[in-house]
């Protein structure tokens, strides 16, 4: 239960800030944390408490039914790959936008804009 | 050497993801070698999937339903047994029916006209656009072929992050904002999807669409994960409530990159139907999910259309137009969910999903078209501000003519394609509800002012003082192509209607058939 709680909240701070930071930046941020509560959900869904690596040769005798589920395991690493990409990409749009206005406020670069 | 075809025609699913794929790191690593021959080797690789998609076009179509898992060294083997007797689906799958490779057809017909065009209006030292416009494509083709949620989530990002990376490839001012604003609405609708997805994995330990169809009970989870996959995919497909990015996303990015952004939304809506159709298909409570579709397609048609009459710059009034007319297609395919299992589906329904999806191809046609116009005048004249241009007629007749093709094709004026599909959508919709044909005819008429507001004020009028550069015939010959499709499909509809949407329509309809590849489980 504790875990839901926390990937709401983090999925509810991440929007909070897309939604009402003017900083680009922070903006990444939150999509950051919206991604970072998507995962915990996502890796959650395949804990065992207790459990063990779902590798054979480490887990002890017996126990394998123990092992918690790959499969959350293996999206939850791709799904974080992916956010690498994008966090790399949105702070490097960032730097453009920095170089082209001197600012990373949304507020300024919209007012820079519409002229 | 016949193993090798034999090897070949077997992993046909697989080839047209993977040939682009390939092609994106060969062209990066040739660059730096040569750049001469950057452009002869992404022309080949499109080729080549191109050629695949049709290949897996005529097999579909003679023998069903084609699936195939991967990494697997018996890829017809779909299912593993457990101790206990029960069959469980293993490893990613690809599926591709008549639907999904509808899809793939247009992807085959728009990325080879994409890259035609993009020889002489992307720069030569530019080499970076070709292999992420590559990486776009394979993306593309992977998200109509997949079978499996979580891969669908893959590609919808390889779709989001080379297409934004796009959008910056030739304009370092503007674009990166609205890169950044493509991104960040990409991402957060690629999140909710994913939430989306994990909370049917966590319920049926399966991500398989075909798996997933069957054991889906309509839990009250499950509706929260259909509305969550239902909102990502339409702000993906940039229909009106989630559509703040569409403009900037196509206006700001290179022309023949607004082209493919069409067919890249296309693929989230392909996804909205196959996730509707498919994954829901069997336990979905139809009247509510059919109207929402069509509450989304008239808002979309209607905003996009009046939000577009006053604008000033081509290329966001074609991407205001871009959200109108996908509009359409939901309020098209909408009407045939709403109705679907009734009487009333054979009356009209069926009529309708035609058009929404005959009106997804001529879109693709069309919207490409009139993209690659835009772009055509903005190489000439240096500006895509139409207080600023006037009188290009002079100097561009085959532009001009393109144009106009274009135009009539999108505002639905026959014998072009647009007419044929609205018709199918205006007579069947009329049947369901005449309101919404009403509205629908409506959104047609402002569409046609519009561009003929756009035609008056960029090709009429007196001679512009500066002469404009000359249209390079690689642009020239990639616009004359979409326009005999265009033709061709407007003298022709029954003939596409017949051999290509009526398959596509049957195989979203027929769910046993896509679902049926799991026989035993």
């Amino acid at each position: 239960m504790l875990v839901y709680i926390t990937v709401a909240l983090l999925i509810a701070f991440g929007l909070y800030a897309i939604m009402f930071k003017k900083n680009l930046i922070k903006i990444v941020i939150g999509i950051n944390l919206i991604e970072a509560g998507v995962n915990l959900f996502l890796i959650s869904l395949g804990y065992i408490q207790g459990g063990y690596a779902p590798i054979y040769t480490l887990a002890p005798e017996g126990l394998w039914k123990n092992m918690v589920l790959p499969t959350p395991q293996a999206l939850t690493l791709t799904s974080i790959v992916i956010g690498l990409a994008t966090t790399a990409l949105m702070l490097s749009f960032v730097i453009m936008i920095y170089k082209n206005y001197k600012t990373v406020s949304s507020k300024e670069v919209g007012r820079l804009l519409s002229d | 050497m016949i193993d090798l075809v034999a090897l070949l025609l077997d992993n046909t699913l697989s080839l047209i993801i993977v040939t682009p794929l390939m092609g994106a790191f060969v062209t990066e690593l040739v660059a730096r070698i040569n750049k001469k021959w950057v452009f002869p080797l992404a022309l080949i690789s499109i080729l080549v999937s191109s050629s695949f998609a049709f290949l897996l076009a005529s097999q579909v179509y003679s023998g069903g339903v084609v699936s195939r898992a991967i990494e697997s060294d018996n890829p017809a083997k779909l299912t593993v047994s457990l101790p206990s007797g029960s069959l469980l689906p293993i490893r990613i799958i690809l599926e591709a029916d008549g639907m999904s490779v509808l899809m793939a057809i247009i992807v085959a017909i728009m990325s080879l006209v994409v890259i035609i065009y993009s020889r002489k209006f992307i720069r030569k030292k530019l080499t970076l656009f070709y292999p992420l416009f590559l990486i776009m494509v394979s993306g593309t083709y992977g998200m109509m072929l997949t079978g499996d949620l979580f891969n669908l989530f893959v590609f919808i990002e390889i779709v989001s992050i080379s297409g934004a990376g796009l959008i910056t490839a030739l304009d370092r001012k503007r674009a990166p904002d609205s890169a950044f604003k493509f991104l960040v609405m990409s991402t957060i609708g690629a999140l909710i999807i994913l939430t989306g997805i994990g909370l049917l994995y966590g319920q049926y330990d399966s991500l398989n669409i075909a798996f997933l169809a069957k054991s889906i009970h309509w839990t009250f989870l499950d509706k929260v994960a259909f509305a969550l996959m239902l909102a990502g995919l339409a702000m993906k497909a940039g229909s009106v409530p989630m559509h703040m990015w569409v403009p900037d996303a196509y206006g700001d990015s290179p022309a023949p990159v607004s082209a493919f952004f069409v067919v890249g939304s296309q693929a989230s809506l392909y996804a909205l139907f196959r996730i509707c159709f498919s994954l829901f298909g069997l336990s979905l409570n139809y009247v509510t999910a059919g109207w929402i579709l069509i509450i989304l397609g008239v808002l979309s048609m209607f905003v996009g259309v009046t939000m577009a009459l006053p604008q000033k710059d081509i290329k966001r009034l074609m991407a205001f137009h871009a959200v109108s007319q996908t509009g359409y297609m939901l309020l098209g395919v909408g009407v045939g969910l709403t109705v679907l299992g009734t009487p009333a589906f054979a009356a009209f329904g069926f009529k309708a999903m035609e058009g929404g999806i005959f009106h997804v191809i001529n879109h693709a046609l069309y919207k490409g078209l009139l993209f690659l116009t835009a772009g055509a005048i903005f190489y000439a004249t240096g500006t895509r501000k139409l207080n600023d241009i006037r009188g290009l007629a002079h100097y561009m007749p085959w532009t001009t003519v393109f144009f106009m093709v274009g135009a009539f094709s999108i505002a639905g004026l026959p014998p072009f394609n647009g007419f044929a599909s609205k018709i199918l959508i205006y007579e069947s919709v009329y049947a369901f509800n005449p309101v919404l044909s009403a509205i629908a005819m409506l959104v047609s008429i402002l569409t046609l002012a519009s561009f003929i507001k756009v035609f008056y004020s960029a090709f009429l009028g007196p001679k512009p003082s500066k002469k404009p550069k000359r249209i390079p015939h690689s642009m020239l010959l990639a616009m004359l192509l979409l326009t005999l499709l265009i033709l061709f499909f407007g003298l022709f509809p029954e003939l596409i209607i017949n051999n290509l949407i009526k398959p596509a329509v049957m195989a979203l309809v027929n769910v046993s058939a896509y679902v049926g590849v799991f026989s035993g489980v």
